[in-house]
């Protein structure tokens, strides 16, 4: 490596140095190349070896994972899984947890787009204000603000209520929401509105017929990642959610883990089952979360 | 305000019956103002509603609970004043949790910043499948904390998966109870999180780096840089609007660092790897004290605070155009 860079630095090797240094970059003959498959290929198995090993592990008993903690399952074990599968509690909290993350989806995207929609493309007086106030949000975790929400929640008589979950979810969630959105709206041309409006459409019908429809990618990222935070919201739920029939998926893998201690093999089913959904979402929205979180941090 | 511009509405609509000439346009403008109002409002009340009832409230109310000695139930009336501050400051507990943040946040920039910066750097050419690496290198990202820390616990359990690998290697000295262990569990709880969120400083280091001009390269390297050089003086500066807003998100997520921690060892043995958030929610929802979980929530929450708006003021502020946390100064 280090020859080659030296080999670069006279400049008596005009136009083929600077075609060398173009291989660098795209061409087949860079050094770096295999040295770039190599890690890539070492940084992809830590990051996937402990995925593989809760899965596969899932399907051998506990004996042999305790003999020899490394192996393929011999025989293929589907009893960990099937258990799981069978068990009514489990699909409780699938539904539990797709409820209150649907809620969470819904309140954050319609209270959203319309709170954007404002602060986008109607001047006002203290519109900036308001704006700063929602950007502030994104400072306060939920779990700073944890013990009084829980006393308000328990107030408002919704503790072990999916409710009383998804609201606050919500409200954390709006400022990504604001963030993303107001920018995505903004850029939408005024010509637009403007001969909309000349053909007798009103702000509001603006709104509705015309940017919503338009701002659908920026919705739809927003939904995914309000979806997928919620779906993994552990502190929250902790809190409002005792009620056995009414955990989420997180709160019952927490659980779960704590039951079966002894049983590594039942474990890792469970908890590979309960990654199955998130990981599947995820290789469907891939494009969403990545595109929304980087343009949320871009702005 | 709506009211006020509906009121002056009508009143334009009276002087209209009365006098000879009627004032179409202001009366016309009035509506149509007193309309735009109400629009506003329409549109801004659910967001604002929520928002200030389940975020901005809490907040003020922690502080206003942090002044009481409170089991969260009976009435609100044993004033302390600051006693559960001079408490805090004073409570060893709270102040090494705060110490293990403290130490994830360093550990963080110094230990993140430069893997994920290289990697970003090394996988930003013509490789075969990135897409399918981009996928698997983000993948633990998108798992809950709580599925990752469970998954964890069993990789780590004595003579699993990560013990093998140890004696395998050779290395089998250096087993060690992974998160038994006092000395031992903020490591390990460190490189699960790196584990975690490595992809997501990778993905985002990648977008910075498509976003640097290919002819800035280009040139730098005609006129003879080295790879050191250009990733020195061109990548690295240039990629620094990106840094910046990773460094931010890291620190504030190391602030508020909790559902792992938790699941893998509640913040034991003996206290060895508790959080702020952990300590908060042993002391208010274990122990029934609200008044000093709500204290500790403040110092919490002002430690994030301040050093949000000292880093908008004083590192990002050039970078950052009507971004994440504009105007937060």
């Amino acid at each position: 490596m280090s020859t080659t860079m030296k080999d670069r630095r006279p400049p008596s090797g005009g136009q083929h140095v600077s075609r060398g240094t173009k291989n660098k970059v795209r061409g087949p003959r860079d050094p770096f190349q295999p040295v770039a498959y190599l890690i890539a290929i070492v940084i992809s198995s830590v990051t996937i070896v402990p995925l593989l090993y809760v899965i596969i592990g899932g399907f051998r008993t506990t004996a042999s994972i305790n003999e020899n903690p490394v192996g393929l399952p011999s025989p293929w074990n589907w009893q960990n899984y099937t258990s799981v599968l069978q068990n009514p509690t489990f699909w409780r909290m699938v539904f539990n947890s797709t409820l209150i993350a649907s809620l969470t989806v819904a309140f954050t995207v319609i209270a959203g787009a319309m709170a954007a929609f404002v602060l986008s493309r109607i001047d006002f007086k203290g519109r900036e204000v308001i704006f700063t106030l929602f950007t502030l949000g994104l400072l306060f975790p939920a779990s700073v603000a944890l013990l009084p929400l829980f006393i308000m929640i328990r107030n408002f008589g919704l503790l072990d209520n999916p409710l009383g979950v998804a609201l606050p979810q919500a409200a954390f969630a709006l400022p990504t929401t604001i963030v993303i959105l107001r920018p995505f709206m903004g850029a939408i041309p005024a010509e637009l509105e403007d001969s909309a409006v000349m053909d007798g459409c009103t702000r509001l019908g603006f709104f509705w017929r015309i940017l919503l429809p338009l701002a659908r990618p920026a919705l739809l990222t927003v939904s995914v990642l309000a979806f997928v935070s919620s779906w993994n919201a552990f502190i929250l739920p902790l809190v409002v959610l005792t009620d056995s029939s009414q955990l989420t998926l997180p709160l019952g893998v927490s659980q779960f883990s704590q039951q079966y201690t002894a049983d590594t093999a039942r474990a890792l089913g469970f908890t590979a089952l309960s990654m199955l959904p998130a990981l599947v979402f995820f290789s469907l929205a891939e494009r969403r979360i990545v595109g929304g979180l980087s343009g949320a941090v871009k702005g | 305000m709506s009211s006020v511009d509906r009121a002056t509405g009508r009143q334009e609509g009276e002087r209209l019956g009365t006098q000879p000439l009627p004032p179409a346009r202001p009366a016309r403008l009035g509506a149509l103002r007193s309309r735009k109002t109400a629009e506003i409002i329409l549109l801004l009340t659910p967001a604002l509603a929520l928002y200030v009832l389940f975020v901005l409230l809490p907040v003020g109310q922690s502080a206003y609970y942090s002044l009481f000695k409170w089991n969260g139930l009976e009435p609100l009336t044993n004033f302390v004043g600051l006693d559960n501050y001079r408490r805090a400051f004073k409570d060893t507990v709270f102040l090494s949790s705060l110490g293990h943040n403290g130490f994830i946040v360093v550990a963080s920039l110094v230990i993140q910043l430069p893997i994920g910066l290289g990697l970003a750097i090394l996988l930003n050419r013509r490789l075969k499948g990135q897409s399918l690496l981009r996928m698997v290198v983000f993948a633990p990202y998108v798992l809950a904390e709580v599925v990752a820390g469970v998954a964890w616990l069993l990789i780590l359990q004595p003579d699993g998966l990560v013990d093998w690998f140890f004696t395998q290697l050779g290395l089998g000295d250096y087993v060690q109870l992974w998160v038994g262990d006092t000395d031992v569990v903020l490591y390990t709880m460190f490189a699960i999180i790196t584990w975690k969120y490595i992809g997501f400083a990778v993905i985002l280091f990648l977008a910075g780096l498509q976003g640097i001009p290919k002819e800035l390269t280009e040139a730098a390297k005609i006129d003879g840089a080295t790879g050191w050089q250009l990733t020195r003086s061109i990548t690295v500066p240039l990629l620094g609007p990106t840094i910046r807003i990773w460094v931010f998100l890291s620190v504030i997520g190391s602030i508020q660092l909790f559902d792992l921690i938790w699941v893998m060892t509640g913040g034991g043995p003996a206290n060895s790897s508790s959080t702020a958030v952990t300590y908060l929610y042993i002391r208010g929802f274990q122990r029934s004290s609200f008044g000093y979980g709500s204290a500790l929530a403040v110092v919490l929450f002002v430690i994030s605070f301040v050093f949000a708006l000292l880093y908008q003021r004083y590192v990002m502020r050039r970078d950052v155009e009507g971004s994440v946390t504009r105007r937060v100064g």
